[in-house]
């Protein structure tokens, strides 16, 4: 039974808010989380354990003045935030976070939308998604937006390559570029982590690279630089930038979650499916703390490190990956 | 080299701080301790007879290396004593905005009439709320700022700190 437009947008309303929310618990839970790793107590003033924090500084950047460089290329420079949020945001509509429902005879699919490229949907909004940073730090008419810009944009495209070659391995052994089939297989199967672990090692470290966070935030910098493309941001313009990093993290750990560790699925329980949704966001929760753990822990990159990393070592162990993999599913 | 052994340590290490009780000194709530010569605000003294101490000779003013002090000073009549001289401040404003804190008006009063306290809680809203005029100087501060014990430290309170 196919599943009636008006459902598909219920449910688009209720995930892109729910995203939003989970955006900003998630910087709450970061700073938090960092802050016990590093003997502090992070956001505590806010409202019971500074639960209102993220609400406060909501209001605080909306009210701050939107600050405007005179020689800046208006329409760009307006438009960059937008681009990098809107893809962000787009990219989770394909991640499947349930195995479907039948409701009052209606049917309710585990996703936003069901399209049988998914994943090439969400490298290809990744992609769009580096232009808003590439044209945000070029429109602010800032020589060191534009050097972070240039930063930015060549570590994501260097990492890009090695993430897109790395689920190669998933999705021949899945067969389908749709997520919810990859998912459904390992529904049969087992967990793709297994059988592809360099795969999912690759993936994990080019995703923590192409969401420019610790131990790759060479784009933001924060301890050295003042900071890369979104220098001459600021106000709630500077929050969507920000807005599409974290999200663009909770769609990766989602890619994660989906590609390699079953998504809603939980092995042996079959009944415990229906409630896919809360496997999804525990295992989803899992991801997104190891990357804070990881932010916490590793000390940033050198970008001749970051370079020669991304091109002679993930690079030719992701297509080896991809090409073994090939080899055995044509073998078996 | 690349030690992948001791970057799993490091994990390990931030993890273990998860469970260890913040070192954090949580501000507003609990406050640390200043030291015996910490120099805080300021405050003007009176003599036991109620007189006041400053004679209104504006040396503070001129040590004042921030020219935050303004000292307008007024004969004293005999039917309107003030201060224990032959002049008083008839004005006395301190712009602690500008005031570093280096303590050289103190230093620099021959009567020891004004000296830096231990408070530092002195934010305002407003920026003229700022400047501190005679009568809050001489009033008894209200904030209770704690101060260490004087006896951990080998180095003497000045005479005219510990007897104004």
């Amino acid at each position: 039974m196919h599943e009636p437009w008006w459902i598909s947008l219920i449910k688009a309303f209720l995930v892109i808010n729910l995203l939003l929310l989970a955006f900003a618990y998630t910087t709450w839970f970061e700073r938090k989380l960092l802050g016990r790793m590093q003997n502090r107590y992070g956001p505590n003033r806010a409202g019971p354990f500074g639960l209102l924090q993220p609400i406060a500084d909501l209001v605080k950047l909306i009210r701050k003045e939107s600050f405007f460089p005179a020689a800046a290329s208006d329409l760009p420079y307006i438009i960059a935030p937008v681009v990098s949020a809107f893809t962000a945001l787009a990219a989770f509509s394909v991640i499947p976070f349930g195995p479907g429902w039948e409701i009052n005879g209606w049917q309710v699919d585990g996703v936003v939308v069901d399209v049988p490229i998914a994943l090439i949907l969400v490298f290809a909004l990744g992609s769009i998604g580096v232009y808003g940073f590439i044209v945000g730090g070029w429109a602010s008419e800032s020589k060191y937006s534009l050097l972070g810009s240039m930063r930015t944009c060549a570590q994501l495209v260097s990492y890009e390559v090695s993430l897109a070659l790395s689920v190669l391995g998933v999705v021949l052994m899945g067969q389908s570029l749709a997520l919810t089939e990859i998912v459904t297989k390992q529904e049969a199967t087992l967990w793709f982590v297994l059988p592809q672990f360099v795969g999912f090692v690759i993936f994990f470290i080019g995703g923590v690279a192409e969401s420019a966070r610790a131990p790759f935030d060479l784009p933001e910098a924060d301890s050295e630089l003042v900071a890369g493309y979104h220098t001459e941001y600021s106000g709630m313009r500077w929050g969507l930038f920000q807005m599409a990093e974290y999200i663009n993290l909770i769609v990766l750990a989602g890619l994660i979650v989906t590609l390699f560790f079953g998504g809603w699925h939980v092995p042996w329980v079959e009944r415990l499916d229906a409630y896919g949704p809360i496997w999804f966001l525990l295992k989803l929760g899992i991801f997104v703390s190891l990357f804070i753990w990881i932010r916490a822990s590793l000390p940033r990159l050198r970008y001749d490190q970051l370079m020669r990393f991304g091109w002679k070592v993930l690079l030719p162990v992701a297509t080896l990956n991809a090409l073994v993999t090939a080899f055995f599913v044509v073998l078996i | 080299m690349p030690q992948p052994l001791d970057t799993f340590k490091g994990f390990a290490l931030t993890f273990r701080q998860i469970f260890k009780k913040p070192l954090t000194q949580q501000y507003p709530e609990y406050k640390r301790a200043v030291y015996p010569r910490f120099r805080g605000r300021h405050r003007l003294w009176r003599h036991e007879n109620g007189l006041e101490k400053c004679v209104g000779c504006s040396l503070c003013a001129a040590a004042c290396p921030a020219d935050c002090i303004r000292v307008v000073a007024a004969e004293n009549t005999p039917d309107h004593r003030v201060s224990a001289g032959e002049r008083y401040a008839r004005i006395y404003e301190i712009n602690l905005s500008r005031c570093i804190f280096c303590g050289y008006c103190e230093i620099a009063c021959p009567f020891d009439a004004i000296t830096l306290g231990n408070e530092y809680e002195l934010s305002e809203y407003d920026r003229d709320d700022q400047i501190y005029t005679k009568d809050m100087l001489l009033a008894e501060p209200i904030k209770k700022i704690p101060v260490q014990d004087s006896e951990l430290y080998d180095t003497p309170i000045p005479y005219y700190k510990s007897h104004s």
